[in-house]
């Protein structure tokens, strides 16, 4: 969709010429997000800005939908390029309603539809049209502003939008918020979307792909897992952090990692019952109890099922904590950190139990990717097996 | 409870202070004096005020075109050293101005409204202009990035972000000049300094603040008018008056 070829920026400067961007060439597809991370004056931004002439091309081309943009008009083009900056740059003379349809207002739509669209962008960032349309932005708060200034970009329904670290300037909290609501918004919007950070866990949150900028050149462009288990060079690894194989917790799912295999017991199985499973099994620990359901309902303990006798029922401790299968594997981690576990069970959207998530399946699910890439070092000629 | 009523006592000392001074004004006859000149004071004024509003108009219909075209982008090479000669200008008193334009124009009206103009136009262009330049950067990219022309910027984002230092550049210039009308008398453009410069002459105090007090009043009126237009004007996002 957004096709950048062998862009190239060159600044001229009193120390003479700077190159800003050096011969990008990359693709993003349609619908995904793709984010530009680097360090500051890496020209990631030189870039974004390249695509609707904000800062105009030393040479080479950017293509959107396969149309090569170089003859096209500026205004036009950047009509139909949703754009969303740091500063946000709301305008303060204009109400919230104004701002939102000012792209709209340009491309000469008629009054009933623009007003109709501005309630329907409200809705879409939950914000409450009758509250806030007729308000101007300096009494909404920094989040809010950057949600409006979100919406302005969206107006005109653009297929490609540009985003230059649209959510640097908001508090880590509302920041997530903003993110998250975001991602769900794109989910059903498919745009096309260019995004620069500098923040590598924003990157990996939101990005379909990650490109990775060291002075003016692209280094490494791929998908933020395999940025992550196999970066190209030591800029990239260092960039990334030493703690890059934590960092991938955030993108594997509970599914991705989950057994199926997991014992339990019922309450009215005998303790007896429950350690023959126990060993049966080889856990060290304890077994999960059920009820009817297959909900969870409680822990029988190895100590507990080898010294005393009775039925399950009467000696069960509470089960520390379930994770499900759509929750990433940073959640799960923190969770048996903070409960001293080495599994969780796992439960569908009913709450029965549908397997368990042990620290070994998570480890040795991290690794496989690691171990796969030393392994092709070793020896390039075999495939790889992950 | 004690300030309120030691304000009360000195609201009451002030009405008795006005009384009395009614009482020894309308006693001394004084009042009568002043009235005597009114019909020259209502003249006057009407020419003091046209001459403020042929010269601030004009200044201002010349000042603003003029501060706009210097912050466009492509005078910047210009603008700045443009602004430093304007600040010179300033500094030359408005006398002088008039004393300049007299020599020039000759004597009466046309020379009058001259000086004025130039008096007037510089406060006016530097504030448009540094009201124009003040515009945030990221609201000029972010009306760049969504795809509005030049002429669009400037009068949809620029213009109307920059209007409230602009009219605060017109308010002080036009103060100024309500002002400084009394010295188009010198170059024989009438005006209430007539009455002043006469007074000041005859040794009349009473002919001289028949025309000094009428200017100061008007001074005040055209400031509170500009203000007030500038209140209605400005929209209310960018109006700290209606913040």
């Amino acid at each position: 969709m957004i096709q950048l070829d062998n862009l190239t920026k060159v600044f001229d400067t009193p120390k003479g010429a700077v190159v800003a961007a050096d011969h990008i060439s990359m693709d993003v597809p349609s619908g995904e997000i793709c984010i530009l991370l680097g360090p500051s004056g890496c020209g990631k931004t030189t870039t974004l800005k390249m695509i609707n002439r904000i800062v105009k091309p030393t040479s080479g081309k950017v293509f959107i939908n396969g149309e090569d943009t170089t003859g096209m008009n500026t205004q036009d083009l950047r009509r139909n390029i949703g754009y969303v900056i740091q500063q946000i740059g709301l305008f303060p003379n204009m109400t919230i309603e104004e701002n939102i349809t000012v792209v709209p207002k340009l491309l000469g739509w008629n009054k009933a539809r623009y007003k109709e669209r501005a309630r329907e962008l409200m809705a879409m960032i939950s914000m409450e049209p009758d509250a806030f349309l007729k308000r101007f932005p300096s009494e909404l708060s920094g989040g809010q502003q950057q949600r409006i200034g979100v919406a302005r970009a969206l107006a005109a329904d653009p297929p490609v939008m540009l985003m230059d670290e649209p959510f640097g300037a908001i508090d880590p909290i509302n920041r997530a918020v903003i993110q998250d609501e975001f991602l769900k918004m794109q989910q059903e919007l498919k745009k096309t979307i260019m995004f620069v950070s500098h923040d590598i866990d924003e990157a990996i949150k939101m990005g379909d792909r990650v490109a990775i900028f060291r002075e003016g050149k692209l280094v490494q462009h791929s998908a933020p897992d395999d940025l992550l288990a196999a970066p190209k060079n030591a800029f990239v690894e260092s960039f990334l952090g030493e703690d890059r194989a934590l960092k991938r917790l955030n993108l594997v799912k509970v599914k991705d990692v989950v057994s199926d295999e997991i014992a339990t017991v019922k309450p009215g199985d005998t303790l007896e019952t429950a350690l023959a499973r126990i060993d049966d099994y080889g856990y060290q620990n304890a077994i999960l109890m059920v009820n009817d359901q297959r909900q969870p309902v409680g822990l029988i303990t190895r100590a507990k099922a080898r010294t005393t006798k009775g039925y399950c029922r009467d000696h069960f401790e509470n089960v520390p904590a379930t994770v499900t299968l759509e929750d990433d594997l940073r959640k799960v981690a923190s969770l048996m950190f903070s409960q001293d576990a080495t599994w969780l069970p796992c439960v569908d959207d009913d709450g029965r139990v549908c397997g368990q998530i042990t620290q070994r399946a998570m480890t040795h699910h991290l690794g496989s990717r690691f171990r796969a890439r030393e392994a092709a070092a070793r020896n390039p000629d075999s495939t790889v097996e992950e | 409870m004690p300030i309120q009523s030691l304000n009360g006592a000195l609201r009451a000392l002030l009405l008795v202070a006005i009384f009395f001074a009614g009482v020894w004004s309308q006693s001394s006859g004084v009042i009568e004096d002043f009235l005597w000149y009114l019909p020259d004071v209502q003249y006057l004024a009407v020419q003091h005020l046209w001459l403020t509003a042929i010269s601030g108009g004009l200044a201002i219909l010349v000042a603003i075109p003029l501060g706009v075209v210097l912050s466009r982008p492509s005078m910047a090479r210009w603008a700045e050293s443009l602004m430093q000669v304007l600040n010179v200008g300033t500094t030359i008193p408005t006398l002088a101005v008039l004393a300049l334009s007299m020599s020039f124009l000759g004597i009466g009206t046309v020379p009058a409204v001259f000086g004025l103009f130039v008096a007037t136009l510089l406060p006016i262009t530097r504030n448009t202009y540094a009201g124009l330049k003040g515009v945030d950067p990221a609201l000029m990219e972010a009306a760049a990035g969504i795809g509005m022309s030049a002429t669009q910027r400037l009068l949809r984002v620029e213009l109307p972000n920059a209007l409230y230092v602009i009219f605060a550049g017109m308010r002080t210039a036009l103060t100024i000049n309500v002002g400084t009308v009394p010295l188009a008398f010198l170059i024989g453009a009438g005006g209430l300094g007539e009455l002043i410069f006469t007074g000041i002459d005859l040794y009349d105090p009473v002919m001289m603040l028949s025309g000094a007090i009428p200017t100061a009043l008007l001074a005040i009126v055209v400031d509170a008018l500009i203000a007030t237009v500038a209140f209605l004007v400005v929209p209310r996002g960018v109006n700290p008056a209606r913040a």
